[in-house]
């Protein structure tokens, strides 16, 4: 026990030692998560809007200012023939745009059916997409404020997040990506600076086992992961809002076993690599990357082919994402989340044997 | 002058050529990238797992929840009677969506009133929930005329039209954007990287001596990077255009000039950041954070500018990410020449010029 808190000791001092490293640590996270919270976001609003009003009629501007007015749309531009459109599309200047047909005022006034053209940029497909279905609404909202009803209605009831706030789910994903890179990050640099530098030698020549090195090098890391999301978690939660409705124990509880996957991750690629440039690629670009778009953070999971999906169960990343979005969102317990939980547990125990065994073969 | 810049150029190379690991990342990183990621990510939502609560038992209500079925969006979970019943199943992830048909639905339908479904939405996603949203209102649009044995046509009508990507599919939108994002983050951190190695080294001391000026020094460090960088660009368009389908309607003359302009800027700034770092450590984490993050999330690749927050869409300004992208799309799926992205060409020139000069500057004097 005494030597342990040797080491953990030295391993402190050391961090402590390196100026740039601080910084890094504590006030990095918390600006990214600050212009990433802002930043990740995937609601679509103020679609740039391109009109052209063959009608020129009271009951055109009338439908315009429907658009216009939501915060859907932006106008950016009236065009009077639907040629110079091209333009307005081709330069990405508008994503949307709507047609109103010469005609149109006439045919509302007989009560005949009328159809306007709505034109989608595809280029930007998640742009396209919502703003064709929120003009689309849009329409339908004037034909019922005229009377009109559709025989059935479907009434839309949103669980959790009614407002369908995408920072909601997105920021305490960013946290767990921030997380998971700083403590990853840091653990795959422990063994092989020592290498790389000469001083593990020393490090074995000491009545330390390998058991005891590495715990002591995880456990001030997993101490920095801690500190680094009691930093952050005001930020969730008081300046971005997201609410918290499950417990802090319950986040705790999860956050635990995922520290250990990433940390774990890290030995075992300290172990893997044989200088800090090498550990830092594989860090980056085999477990970090991955990690990121394979979480179903950003891609949903379900819409990934098949065998993406199956490698989608050791991210551990995945996880934590879901455990978040549970005890944030839907204020769901252990009773729920224990699955996501001993999953990680599993990965950690694990990739952290395997580190183990590296480590051991190496010295011996 | 320019006889010393091509030796330093051949050194490099011949470097490069010893170092498999920077000109592997280099080279091989973005196409392994591009393969992996180009299949993996998509926002074309399916097998959305549905719960249905029919509290109508009826034709009607068998016939509305198979016109969801057959959609092929939506994947059957589970049925249950009681609406109480989908709390556990929402909590636990198990339905993303479903839908209540009410007791009264058949009667509704037969006695010719209207009626309303119920749909119950998992909100935590938003991104995929809108699209979910989406989905349902076209399936019970379709379903009227059927059920009311009527036809219903609202009083205005919209003729849907998707220019350059009819079906909307998101690898059309989403592979070009994922190719400027592999090509920075490898281009930045193999030069910060393979410059700093060189200071950890010492070796930066005895290119010092050398007759070389620094500006030629600088000119012949990165013009192989430049080289290996464009090699690594060049097989990521072509796998895009080839696996992925995303057409080239545009010149390949623009796009390889738009490339070069963008890959020079992304090694000027590698170089500047290896000014700025004294050890491998540091040097990777700047050069990993000031390339990754700000071009996964301010340069419009996924997450659409225009929805930002001001000052984040003025930060974006700053991120050439934003630019290739835009005027990627523009060449590549419009087919549009620079009479339209000239003012992106524009700003990647002037990123490029400023970074270099940031570079050389930082060059000079630490040497």
């Amino acid at each position: 026990m005494r030597t342990l808190i040797n080491i953990l000791v030295k391993e402190l001092l050391q961090l402590r030692r390196d100026p740039k490293i601080l910084p890094i640590l504590f006030i990095a996270p918390v600006v990214q998560l600050t212009i990433l919270g802002y930043a990740a976001t995937t609601d679509v609003r103020r679609v740039e809007l391109a009109i052209c009003d063959l009608d020129r009629s009271a009951a055109s501007r009338t439908l315009a200012d429907a658009f216009t007015g939501s915060s859907y749309f932006r106008q950016v531009v009236a065009v009077d023939s639907s040629d110079d459109l091209d333009f307005w599309l081709d330069s990405s200047r508008a994503r949307i745009a709507l047609v109103v047909p010469a005609g149109f005022a006439a045919d509302r006034a007989a009560g005949r059916p009328t159809t306007v053209q709505l034109i989608a940029d595809g280029s930007d497909a998640m742009v396209g997409t919502l703003g064709l279905s929120y003009a689309q609404g849009t329409l339908q909202r004037v034909a019922e404020a005229g009377g009109f009803r559709l025989p059935i209605e479907l009434r839309p009831q949103v669980r959790y997040n009614p407002d369908l706030v995408s920072r909601y789910f997105m920021v305490p994903a960013v946290l767990a990506m921030i997380i998971m890179i700083m403590t990853m990050m840091l653990s795959s640099m422990a063994l092989v600076r020592e290498s790389e530098n000469g001083t593990m030698e020393q490090l074995l020549v000491t009545p330390l086992s390998p058991g005891a090195i590495i715990t002591g090098k995880l456990v001030p890391y997993a101490l920095v992961g801690t500190v680094e999301i009691l930093t952050a978690l005001p930020v969730v939660l008081f300046w971005f809002g997201v609410p918290l409705r499950g417990s802090l124990l319950t986040l705790a509880a999860l956050t635990a076993p995922f520290m250990l996957c990433t940390l774990s991750i890290g030995l075992l690629v300290s172990t893997l690599a044989r200088t800090q440039q090498q550990a830092m690629m594989i860090t980056t670009f085999v477990f970090m990357m991955p990690q990121i778009y394979l979480s179903g953070f950003i891609f949903p999971i379900q819409n990934m082919p098949r065998i993406f999906q199956m490698i989608t169960y050791v991210v551990p990343l995945r996880y934590y994402v879901q455990a978040l979005r549970g005890v944030f969102l839907k204020g769901v317990g252990l009773e729920v989340l224990w699955p996501q939980g001993l999953a990680m547990l599993g990965l950690g125990a694990v990739i952290l044997t395997l580190a183990r065994l590296r480590f051991r073969s190496q010295v011996g | 002058m320019i006889r010393r810049i091509l030796a330093m150029t051949v050194k490099e190379l011949l470097q490069l050529r010893r170092d498999w690991r920077t000109a592997g990342t280099l080279l091989g990183m973005p196409i392994v990238l591009l393969l992996i990621y180009g299949y993996a990510l998509s926002f074309d939502v399916r097998d959305i797992r549905l719960a249905v609560v029919d509290l109508s038992h009826s034709r009607a209500s068998r016939d509305t929840v198979q016109s969801f079925l057959s959609s092929g969006y939506f994947r059957h979970v589970a049925t249950i009677d009681d609406t109480e019943a989908l709390d556990p199943l929402f909590d636990s992830g198990a339905a993303q969506a479903a839908l209540v048909i009410p007791a009264a639905f058949a009667d509704d339908i037969a006695g010719g009133r209207t009626t309303e479904l119920k749909f119950v939405l998992d909100g935590s996603d938003s991104q995929t929930a809108s699209t979910i949203l989406g989905y349902a209102r076209q399936i019970v649009a379709s379903l009227t005329p059927g059920l009311y044995k009527v036809e219903v046509e609202p009083p205005i009508g919209a003729a849907p039209l998707v220019w350059y990507n009819p079906d909307l599919k998101s690898s059309i939108f989403l592979v070009p954007g994922l190719v400027a994002f592999i090509l920075m983050v490898t281009t930045v951190i193999a030069t910060t990287l393979a410059v700093v190695r060189e200071k950890e080294r010492g070796t930066m001391e005895s290119l010092r001596a050398t007759p070389l000026a620094a500006i030629e020094l600088l000119i012949g460090k990165t013009l192989p990077y430049l080289l290996v960088a464009s090699l690594s660009a060049t097989g990521s368009l072509t796998l895009a255009w080839l696996l992925f389908d995303v057409p080239v309607r545009g010149s390949i003359g623009w796009l390889a000039v738009l490339t070069v302009i963008y890959l020079a800027g992304g090694l000027g700034w590698g170089v500047f950041l290896s000014t700025l770092a004294e050890s491998q450590q540091v040097a990777f984490q700047i050069a990993l954070l000031s390339s990754m993050l700000p071009t996964l999330l301010l340069s419009g690749f996924v997450f659409p500018i225009s929805s930002m927050v001001q000052p984040l869409q003025v930060i974006s300004h700053i991120v050439p990410a934003r630019y290739f992208i835009a005027a990627l799309r523009e060449v590549v799926l419009k087919g549009v020449g620079p009479e339209v992205w000239w003012n992106d060409a524009l700003a990647l020139v002037a990123y490029g010029a400023v970074v270099l000069l940031l570079a050389t500057i930082r060059t000079v004097r630490s040497l």
